[in-house]
C-alpha cells in the first residue's frame, strides 16, 4: 500500500508545484517508488517543472474516463529508474474528477509505488478537494506572509473535516508544515514572518524550510527539480525535508542570517 | 401633534419547535416530562410552536394546552398546517405560523418514525449539553453550540467563527470571532488565553479588533456585558 501525500496550500504561487516535484524527486531518490500526480486540471504545470512536457500523450482525465490506460498514461522520469509522473489534462477543468475515478486511479497507483504525491491547484474547490480527500498526511506549503497564512489555516480546516479520513472516523490526516520562500535577512528586518510567527499561527508540525533562492526558478525553467540542483541552499534544504518526511531526525538550516567572512565582505558575495 | 399610542412592528424570535409522530396527549405528556427532567429549569415558561406536518388528524388541541399549562411551558402556536388543522387551531386560540425555512430540521424525523414510532422525532428541544473541542478552529469553519456552553482546548484562527448561547471559553488564541450569548442572554461571558480577536460579542453587543487595540490585547482575558456595555478584565 502506497502512502498517499497531497501537496496544497490554499494560496497560489507558493510553490505547490515546485515542492510536488522536489520531494517526489527527492523520495525517488532514497530509493523508494515514487509517482507525482498533477491535479491541476486545465493549467498543467508538473510536466515543465519535471522537464518531461513532450513526452504526454495521455492524462490523468484519460485514465479517469477510461480512454487510456495507467500504463500509458504515467511517464517515466529519465533521470531516475523509480520515479514517475501522471501529468493532468490541459484542455479539461477541475469538473473532469470525480471522486470514484480518482479513487479508482489511486488505488491501481497503490498496488505498484510506495509514495503518491499529489500535487493540488490553488483554492478550496473541488479541484483542491479531490487532491486532499484521499490523503494519508498532508504537506501545507505556507509562504511566511499574512494571506498565505491564512490561507493554509483554511485548508487546515479542510484536511480535518472534507477528507475521507475525517468523513469515515479514521485517524486524521498527518499534517505537515513546509515553509517555502523564506529570506533570513528581511525576517530580521521585520518584513518578513518569522518561523516563530508561523508555527504560532498554523501549530502543525514543521518540517522544513526552504529559503529563498534562484536556484528555485533557474530549475524551474530547465525542467529540473531543485533537489537535484544538491549544491543549491534550496536543493539541500530540500533534501533534508525529504529525510524528515521519512522520519530521519535533521537540523533545520537556513533559518539565520548568514554571517559574510572576511574576503567575501571585502570582495562582496 | 398627537402621536399615536400604539405601534405594531415585525420582529422575529427564537422559538422551540416540537416536532412529534404522535400527537396524542399521553405520548406528549410522558415524552415531553422526561425530556423536560433532562434539563429542569431550562425550558419553564419556554414559548414553544407545534409543527402539524406529518400529522394525519387533527389533534386536540385544548387538550395539548392544557398540558403545556400543566408542564410549564406557553404553547404559542402551530406550524405546517392544512386548512382544517389551521381551524382547529384558530379554535382554540392558537396561532398557524409559516413553517420554518430551514425545512431540514425536520428530515430526519421521517425515516427514523417506523424504526421507533413512539420516539421522540427530531431533538428540537435543546439539550444543555456544553460543547468540548480538542484542537485548533481553522479559518473558514464556524462551531454553533445552541443552548449551552463552548469549550475550545486550541486556538481560533483568524476567519474562524465560534458561537455559543451560553459561555465561551478557549485555551488558547483567539483571533477569530466569538459571539457568546447569541440567544440574548446578557450573562454569558467570553474567557481566553491569548486576545486577538476579529470581533467579540456579547448578546447582540459587539466590539471590532480596531476597539480592541491596547492594554488587553494579547493577553488572558475574560469580557462580559454590564449595563449593556462591553467590559474586558484580567482573566487572573
Amino acid at each position: 500500500m502506497a502512502k498517499i501525500i497531497v501537496v496544497t496550500s490554499g494560496k497560489g504561487g507558493v510553490g505547490k508545484t515546485t515542492t510536488s516535484a522536489a520531494i517526489g524527486t527527492g523520495l525517488a531518490l532514497k530509493g523508494h517508488k515514487t509517482v507525482i500526480v498533477d491535479f491541476d486540471i486545465g493549467l498543467r504545470n508538473l510536466d515543465l517543472i519535471m522537464g518531461c512536457e513532450r513526452r504526454v500523450v495521455f492524462d490523468f482525465v484519460n485514465v479517469i474516463n477510461g480512454e487510456a490506460n495507467l500504463k500509458q498514461a504515467l511517464i517515466k522520469d529519465k533521470r531516475l529508474e523509480n520515479l514517475f509522473i501522471l501529468p493532468a489534462s490541459q484542455t479539461r477543468d477541475k469538473d473532469a474528477l470525480h471522486k470514484e475515478g480518482v479513487e479508482r486511479v489511486l488505488n491501481e497507483l497503490s498496488d505498484e509505488f510506495d509514495f503518491i504525491i499529489c500535487d493540488s491547484p490553488a483554492g478550496i474547490e473541488s479541484g483542491a478537494m479531490m487532491a486532499l480527500y484521499f490523503a494519508d498526511e498532508a504537506i501545507v506549503v505556507t509562504n511566511p506572509e499574512v494571506s498565505s497564512v491564512r490561507d493554509s489555516d483554511r485548508i487546515l480546516g479542510m484536511l480535518s473535516s472534507k477528507s475521507r479520513r475525517a468523513e469515515q472516523g479514521l485517524p486524521g490526516i498527518k499534517e505537515h508544515l513546509l515553509l517555502t520562500r523564506y529570506n533570513p535577512e528581511r525576517v530580521q528586518k521585520g518584513e518578513m514572518l518569522s518561523v516563530d510567527d508561523v508555527n504560532d499561527i498554523l501549530a502543525i508540525k514543521l518540517l522544513g524550510v526552504i529559503p529563498e533562492s534562484q536556484a528555485v526558478l533557474n530549475a524551474s525553467n530547465s525542467g529540473q527539480p531543485v533537489i537535484l540542483d544538491a549544491d543549491s541552499d534550496a536543493g539541500q534544504a530540500y533534501l533534508d525535508t525529504v529525510s524528515r518526511l521519512l522520519g530521519e531526525d535533521v537540523a533545520f538550516r537556513f533559518l539565520n542570517v548568514e554571517k559574510k567572512g572576511l574576503l567575501k565582505r571585502i570582495f562582496g558575495g | 401633534m398627537s402621536e399615536p399610542s400604539i405601534e405594531l412592528k415585525g420582529s422575529l424570535f427564537p422559538l422551540s419547535v416540537l416536532y412529534c409522530q404522535d400527537f396524542s396527549v399521553a405520548t406528549l405528556r410522558q415524552e415531553l416530562s422526561n425530556k423536560l427532567a433532562q434539563a429542569p429549569g431550562f425550558f419553564t415558561q419556554a414559548p414553544v410552536v407545534i409543527s402539524v406536518e406529518n400529522c394525519t388528524q387533527t389533534p386536540d388541541f385544548a387538550a395539548i394546552k392544557q398540558l403545556f399549562i400543566e408542564l410549564q411551558l406557553v404553547l404559542v402556536g402551530v406550524c405546517g398546517a392544512d386548512a382544517t388543522i389551521k381551524k382547529a387551531a384558530h379554535a382554540a386560540g392558537l396561532a398557524a405560523l409559516q413553517p420554518p425555512k430551514a425545512g431540514k430540521t425536520t428530515e430526519p424525523a421521517k425515516p427514523a418514525a417506523p424504526a421507533a414510532p413512539t420516539a421522540p422525532a427530531a431533538p428540537t428541544v435543546i439539550s444543555a449539553d456544553n460543547k468540548t473541542i480538542d484542537g485548533n478552529i481553522r479559518s473558514g469553519q464556524q462551531i454553533y453550540v445552541k443552548g449551552a456552553d463552548l469549550i475550545i482546548r486550541g486556538t481560533v484562527g483568524a476567519g474562524a467563527e465560534v458561537i455559543a448561547d451560553g459561555n465561551i471559553h478557549i485555551y488558547g488564541a483567539l483571533r477569530g470571532k466569538a459571539i457568546a450569548g447569541a440567544g440574548g442572554d446578557a450573562s454569558k461571558k467570553i474567557y481566553c488565553y491569548n486576545m486577538q480577536p476579529e470581533l467579540i460579542s456579547i448578546a447582540g453587543n459587539y466590539w471590532l479588533s480596531d476597539t480592541l487595540q491596547g492594554d488587553y490585547w494579547g493577553k488572558p482575558v475574560c469580557i462580559g456585558l454590564q449595563d449593556g456595555q462591553l467590559m474586558l478584565a484580567d482573566l487572573f
